[in-house]
């Protein structure tokens, strides 16, 4: 009976210690964001807001996190159109070396974003190409389309052939299979695609930092205050920034999952 | 609408691989025909010929008297029900059976008319309104066959569309397919391997074997006068008897086999005409052996059997036996009879067997198998 009880709290311990050591900074960096003071260290001194309204008052941190948002939509949707595109051309179509074509659409994985950050300054620079929020997205898209490729691939079962040429024998062309019948029954994963590359995007800062110029985005923003020392306001918008992320998984997990484990 | 199809030395080879090999089928308009065969025959390839998801690597197709050998699937006046139904899972039922009339430019309110009333052809007019994974089997193949019936084609197509559904639902929807296919008229090409299904719903089945049409008729003659040996094996039961032809006259043969000699009507020749000295097959169903003596009409003493075994089957006694002939050199011939459920019938028993010669088809025997 003790043993059994013993086994059960340290079994409960353990997953005290390894939520808390995963979730401790998180919680510390959005209780810090209520700081009532200079400094986001403890002591807590009180709840405020202030530094809340600081962030909203801040037209710069607000500039970036419109940017953030363009890039993250504009560059996820071209990954997820790009991706289905190719994982329909190589699910349906017999295309030369279809095997090495699909290890090079998902290659890009492997190779670190500062590495692919590097590359495509070069290439940038070679081209004439001026820094942007666009050659951001650009950046974002290389990064974002081997995921969205993955993903929309691997649901692209033998199954949906027929269903397709079904659609084909009734009269449907190319286009209408594919906008009619095979992209809607891949919604699931078009979405997961989609939302995974926005969370992706929308944290990410190598790229963001080392392929933009005037105009950059949240995560960039942040890193700038950040140089001119510790301050609650970084973590209010970090706390932010956390909650968009926490949303769009939570959008995910019960809308779009729950609903694919349904049909 | 309803169309004839005319399938002229078709054939498709693949890497090494004959599929069809110079296929002629002519079906008339309206006709429900059954391509029968065992996997890997080639019927499926024909259909697929036929749906034009497939080219034949020569020969032609033609569909209501046009050449459409090259025409691609959404052109032709064929639909296709495919085996897995393939139901676009995320349509409720009447955008499902409304889609080709969508794709041909139909406006909404008139497809969704004609899709209920294609939805109540088939029973299930309350489930308008349900997806796909709400239905059963059996209700995804209807709403299927709704849906390939929406577009009012010449030619329908179904690639074994009973293959998934338990047994007795297989006899109940083999009825209504029957029956729908006799209320639209609609020509129906229907592939399977289940020769009792092949039986129930043909008008005409074609029984193919390695790519070829080997037998095509109605259900009784290829059943009663099949023109090949493989079309015999296939539909139904039948043992298969080597013989020689002894004798001719202008009406009958003389075939001499190791357990009696029969005078066969030459028109029981089905395949080729008899020669003098040739080595034959006969083929004789298991219903048609009789006891000597026992039926009306008369009959040829085929010489004493044992039963080696005999089980009940309600309509028959379904019996193996050994014929006492010294002529069977190998002495492995076993023959499968069925006894009248009234006949005193016990294993070790010894019958005369007898058969009417009417009943007995007389088939060439190919090269090595003499």
């Amino acid at each position: 009976m003790t043993r059994k009880l013993l086994a059960a709290l340290a079994s409960w311990l353990y997953a005290a210690l390894l939520f808390g050591f995963i979730f401790l900074p998180v919680v510390v960096l959005v209780l810090f964001s209520f700081q009532d003071g200079r400094l986001p260290v403890p002591p807590f001194n009180g709840f405020s807001l202030r530094w809340y309204e600081a962030v909203f008052a801040d037209g710069k941190l607000m500039a970036a996190l419109l940017h953030s948002f363009l890039v993250a939509t504009v560059s996820s949707l071209v990954a997820c159109l790009f991706g289905f595109l190719a994982a329909y051309a190589l699910a349906r179509y017999r295309l030369p070396g279809s095997a090495l074509q699909r290890g090079l659409l998902i290659a890009p994985m492997t190779v670190s974003y500062l590495i692919i950050a590097l590359g495509l300054l070069t290439v940038l620079n070679a081209l004439g190409v001026g820094l942007s929020l666009w050659t951001v997205g650009i950046g974002h898209v290389v990064i974002n389309l081997p995921l969205c490729f993955a993903l929309i691939y691997s649901s692209m079962g033998a199954h949906h052939v027929n269903i397709e040429r079904a659609a084909r024998d009734l009269g449907a062309g190319e286009v209408k299979v594919m906008l009619l019948v095979t992209a809607p029954m891949l919604l699931p994963s078009l979405l997961a695609a989609f939302f995974l590359s926005v969370t992706f995007s929308w944290d990410e800062f190598i790229i963001a930092f080392l392929l933009s110029r005037f105009d950059v985005t949240l995560p960039v923003e942040i890193w700038s205050l950040l140089r001119s020392g510790l301050n609650p306001k970084t973590n209010a918008i970090g706390s932010l920034v956390f909650l968009v992320s926490v949303s769009v998984l939570m959008v995910l997990e019960l809308w779009l999952f729950r609903r694919t484990r349904k049909s | 609408m309803t169309a004839p199809v005319s399938i002229i030395n078709a054939t498709k080879t693949f890497v090494g691989f004959t599929a069809l090999d110079n296929v002629c089928l002519d079906i008339a308009a309206g006709e429900f025909i059954v391509l029968l065969g065992p996997s890997g025959c080639g019927k499926t390839t024909l259909l697929s010929i036929l749906g034009g998801f497939l080219s034949p690597t020569s020969g032609r197709v033609m569909i209501g008297g046009k050449d459409m050998t090259h025409v691609a699937p959404a052109k032709r006046p064929t639909t296709t029900m495919f085996q897995d139904y393939a139901l676009f899972p995320h349509m409720r039922l009447k955008d499902n059976v409304g889609f080709g009339l969508r794709m041909r430019g139909v406006a909404r309110a008139a497809r969704d008319e004609r899709a209920k009333a294609l939805l109540d052809l088939v029973g299930l007019k309350e489930s308008a309104e349900k997806k796909p994974h709400e239905l059963s089997g059996g209700q995804r193949q209807r709403v299927a066959l709704a849906r390939a019936l929406a577009v009012d084609p010449d030619v329908l197509l179904l690639d074994e569309p009973l293959g998934a559904l338990d047994l007795q639902l297989r006899r109940q929807m083999q009825d209504e397919l029957k029956a729908i296919q006799k209320r639209v008229g609609t020509t129906f090409v229907h592939v399977t391997h289940d020769q009792e299904e092949a039986m129930a719903i043909a008008d005409r089945i074609a029984v193919m074997n390695r790519g070829r049409v080997e037998d095509f008729g109605p259900p009784a003659e290829i059943y009663m006068r099949p023109r090949s040996l493989f079309s015999a094996g296939f539909l139904g039961e039948t043992n298969f008897l080597p013989g020689v032809v002894e004798a001719l006259d202008a009406a009958t043969a003389k075939v001499v086999t190791a357990i009696g000699d029969l005078v066969l009507p030459r028109r029981n020749f089905t395949a080729a005409e008899p020669d003098p000295g040739q080595q034959v097959t006969l083929c004789i169903r298991p219903e048609h052996f009789r006891r000597a003596g026992e039926a009306v009409r008369p009959l040829t003493p085929l010489g004493q059997a044992r039963i080696a075994d005999a089980a009940f089957f309600g309509t028959h006694y379904r019996c193996h036996l050994k014929p006492a002939a010294a002529g069977d050199p190998a002495g492995d011939l076993t023959i499968m009879a069925h006894m009248p459920p009234s006949a005193m019938v016990a294993d070790g028993q010894d019958i005369v067997l007898a058969v009417n010669a009417e009943d007995v088809v007389a088939l060439p025997t190919p090269a090595g198998r003499a």
